[in-house]
């Protein structure tokens, strides 16, 4: 290798992958050294979208700063929510009440689904097929449905309490997620037909991408990439919070760290999502769906804590500090899309740009959600 | 390494208090405070112990007049999470990058630069990350705006 | 006037220019309303309406596109080569055209019965690529110099499995005269080339290689390397816009149709009815946008291949087998 790199002249440009570009799916720039299709250096340039919501959380109080966190990865909003209220509420020292718990858990996971649907389709159009984000976005629509009638959002909800959450749910939306289960699960074989078996999708996914376990370690890559990689780490069994432990489920790992792994681990965790709403329909608790003598304005003694939840896209945390005011001292938000891509300059390098634009795509990237 | 052996290896090193925490009640088993010249070392052994870097928090403290830095790790393997905390003057905040045992740390340490103006020693490339390439504002900075 | 008529020179021109307006004619039409196919055809396999706004069934909508295109203003991207920039779209349009003058639609029509027909076409044909490649290249544009550094390679690539299929194909036959070549289909569709298992058993696979062939050639999906929208923007087209990007639109149509048309008439018996009843210009018709339906059908089920893939895919997969295939029939034709 050194002898060529010394006697051949290389010739290499720069190219901007980005800000607006058709695989970076939102305001992400990848500054692109390329030798010929060959990527020599792959550098992200993120911040396009930057809001600095963590500044937002210390200047308005905390109630205030609740819609906010759907603002983030706005297509798994839930998760940031219930990192937020779980951290505020370990803060203040609030209890749940239990159904309030399987409510949270039933929806979050429905927002999974929804999470995990969208970016097979997406994924699926960055390597140039079209039809089946059609499909997906059929099934996501009838999650956007049900979490509209309980949440009254279908993207950003703001649906999660200090407390619990501000709606009950009804015998129409336990109804409509049951059929909705039963419809997915039929549809399941039908994606795996279309998509897993597709020739050209195996031949562009396998072997293709390697994200090592080691790699997710040294860059704190989380999630289905990590899980891709054939870690078994899922905070849901890890640290496990909310009304987690009580339901039986896996955590899918694929040890070949390709973007086939990558995909599959998210096929998976599809089917084993639906697993807990079923679970946690059937073992729905009566009671209230808020706690009492939850302040209105809320004032969490002096402290601080880290809270963090398994998101679609994996660990999101938050470190709250408070100083026993109605705001916030520092709200520490710790995306994993902004971890998983810091891995992408290593990932990539010496990868063919077609090759590359899967790997990113199998990261599943929610800009948004890195900006902040 | 068990909880147990990691706690022992983290007091011994010089100027550590560890304070085993109520995951419960904190989010974290172990919280370390350490002085900033060990944080090279923390991150060493943190890196030997199989751990990944989850972030790196900025704090300003501005009646004290310092500023603090938590590092957040965890463990794949066993779940544990372990958060270490060191304290910067607020006039020259400056303490060594771990960028070199967890690359990962590179983007969260210029995040840190961004918002509190924390100079990382040794870091490969301390230029803005979110903010603006031309920022010389550090916005999360207490006295920022006022 | 009479006289004028009776000079054959004159009828000569009379038939040229009526064949040369039809035949633009038909490939705008074709460019238009398989556009709108293209957009139909999917919206079945994909759960929604299609256009529907424009005129019954969106029926106006290739119209409202052309209009669209054609008001847009031709920009030419500071440090372009102006001239090759603005000649590119012809240079692809203009042999896609050229090539529909020696395809036999039936019996009687025509527009050129040339002895070397064949040879014509894939001389014509050749030169699109050119077209494309000095459109990427004059665009002053990265992203549209990697498409044309692809398409290059990847017309390399797939000219030669075509060739060598069409070799063995003119073996059989004894002809470059596409009229020729359909003539000796007829009767029924086990006359058809794509099933003369007597003249080389490989001829069905034959059929399928030339099929992936035309698409490669044409730049369609899985094989749409020269745009590749997730990778390069729009590739070779990035810089154009308005009707300079239409005519790289229209071309890419016509392709298809010549591309099809040649399939029928080589491997599926052009005009001959499968039965062998009522030969004509609608068989000829039905076979070809049969061949286009699939042509959409495949863009619209595969993920687009990796590019080693599709050069690897040419050279070790369908080059060998056109290789035997040649073989083959150049064993069987002197055995029996």
């Amino acid at each position: 290798m050194s002898i060529e790199a010394k006697s051949i002249h290389r010739e290499t440009f720069v190219i901007n992958l980005g800000p607006q570009h058709p695989a970076t799916h939102g305001v992400l720039r990848i500054k692109l050294t390329m030798d010929g299709e060959y990527i020599d250096d792959a550098e992200p340039i993120i911040g396009y979208g930057h809001r600095m919501h963590e500044k937002m959380g210390e200047n308005r109080t905390y109630a205030k700063f609740l819609p906010n966190t759907a603002r983030m990865d706005y297509v798994a909003a839930l998760f940031n929510s219930f990192g937020y209220v779980g951290a505020v509420e370990r803060l203040a020292g609030i209890t749940v009440p239990e159904r309030a718990e399987y409510i949270r858990v039933i929806t979050a996971e429905l927002n999974r689904v929804a999470s995990h649907l969208l970016w097979a389709g997406a994924f699926l159009i960055d390597l140039g097929g079209f039809t089946p984000l059609l499909y997906t976005f059929d099934d996501r629509e009838q999650i956007l449905d049900l979490l509209e009638s309980v949440t009254g959002a279908r993207l950003t909800f703001c649906y999660y309490r200090f407390g619990g959450v501000c709606n009950d749910i009804d015998d129409e939306f336990v109804a409509g997620t049951r059929q909705f289960i039963t419809r997915l699960r039929s549809r399941m074989p039908m994606y795996h037909a279309l998509i897993t078996k597709n020739i050209i999708f195996r031949k562009r996914c396998e072997g293709i991408g390697p994200i090592t376990a080691d790699v997710c370690r040294r860059y704190g890559g989380t999630g289905p990439v990590l899980r891709g990689a054939g870690v078994a780490y899922d905070v849901r069994k890890a640290e496990p919070y909310s009304a987690y432990p009580q339901f039986d489920f896996n955590v899918p790992v694929y040890p070949e760290s390709d973007c086939m792994a990558r995909y599959l681990v998210r096929m998976d965790e599809i089917v084993e999502s639906l697993r807990i709403i079923e679970q946690a329909l059937d073992k729905l608790p009566a009671g209230p769906v808020m706690a009492e003598k939850v302040p209105r304005f809320l004032k969490p003694p002096k402290g601080e804590c880290y809270f963090n939840v398994e998101s679609a896209r994996g660990s999101f945390g938050v470190r709250a500090i408070s100083d026993g005011t109605d705001k916030a001292y520092r709200m520490k938000l710790r995306s994993p899309c902004f971890s998983n891509l810091s891995l992408f300059q290593e990932c990539s390098r010496g990868m063919l740009l077609a090759d590359a634009l899967a790997l990113l795509g199998s990261l599943d990237l929610v800009i948004p959600d890195i900006d902040r | 390494m068990t909880l147990a052996e990691l706690s022992t290896q983290l007091q011994a090193l010089q100027g550590s208090t560890v304070t085993a925490t109520d995951h419960s009640k904190q989010g974290v088993n172990l919280d370390v405070t350490i002085t900033s010249n060990m944080i090279p070392e923390v991150a060493r052994l943190m890196g030997e112990a199989k751990f990944a870097l989850e972030a790196i928090t900025g704090v300003d403290w501005l009646a004290e007049q310092q500023i603090e830095i938590v590092y957040d790790f965890t463990c794949y393997a066993t779940g544990v999470r372990v958060a270490a905390r060191t304290r910067v003057s607020r006039e020259t905040p400056e303490v060594a990058s771990i960028s070199a045992v967890h690359p990962g740390a590179n983007w969260h340490e210029r995040e840190s630069h961004d918002f509190f103006g924390i100079t990382f020693t040794g870091h490969p490339g301390l230029i803005p990350l979110l903010l603006p390439e031309d920022a010389d504002f550090h916005p999360l900075r207490k006295d920022y705006g006022t | 006037m009479m006289t004028l008529l009776h000079n054959d020179f004159v009828l000569e021109i009379i038939r040229l220019v009526l064949y040369a307006v039809g035949l633009i004619a038909f490939a705008a039409f074709n460019a238009a309303y398989l556009s709108l196919l293209e957009r139909k055809i999917p919206s079945w396999f994909q759960l929604r309406y299609g256009p529907k706004e424009v005129g019954w069934w969106g029926l106006l909508q290739p119209v409202a596109d052309g209009i669209k295109l054609l008001t847009k203003q031709l920009l030419v991207q500071r440090g372009a080569d102006v001239v090759l920039f603005k000649l590119a779209p012809a240079m692809v349009i203009i042999p896609a055209i050229m090539c529909l003058a020696t395809i036999p639609f039936s019996e009687t029509l025509v527009p050129r019965n040339i002895n070397l027909g064949l040879l014509v076409i894939f001389s014509f044909s050749a030169i699109h690529v050119i077209g494309t490649m000095l459109g990427g290249w004059a665009s002053y544009n990265k992203y549209a110099s990697i498409a044309a550094a692809r398409v290059v390679a990847q017309n390399i690539a797939y000219e030669i499995p075509l060739l060598l299929i069409l070799v063995s194909l003119v073996m059989i036959t004894h002809s470059f005269n596409l009229h020729t070549i359909v003539d000796q289909q007829a009767g029924g569709f086990w006359h058809w080339n794509v099933l003369r298992l007597s003249a080389s058993p490989l001829m069905p696979v034959a059929f399928i290689i030339y099929f992936i062939c035309m698409l490669a050639e044409s730049n369609r999906a899985p094989f749409d390397m020269v745009e590749a929208e997730s990778e390069l923007i729009a590739g070779a087209f990035t810089e154009y816009s308005g009707m300079g990007f239409g005519l790289f639109f229209i071309a890419e149509y016509a392709n298809i149709v010549v591309g099809c048309a040649l399939g029928t008439i080589l491997f599926l018996g052009g005009w001959h009815c499968p039965f062998g009843l009522l030969p004509g210009l609608h068989w000829f018709l039905i076979k070809m946008y049969f061949l286009c339906f699939t042509v959409i059908w495949v863009r619209w089920s595969f993920p687009r291949t990796q590019f080693y893939g599709l050069l690897n895919l040419s050279w070790k997969v369908l080059i060998p087998i056109a290789l035997a295939n040649l073989m083959i029939t150049a064993i069987m034709l002197k055995l029996f």
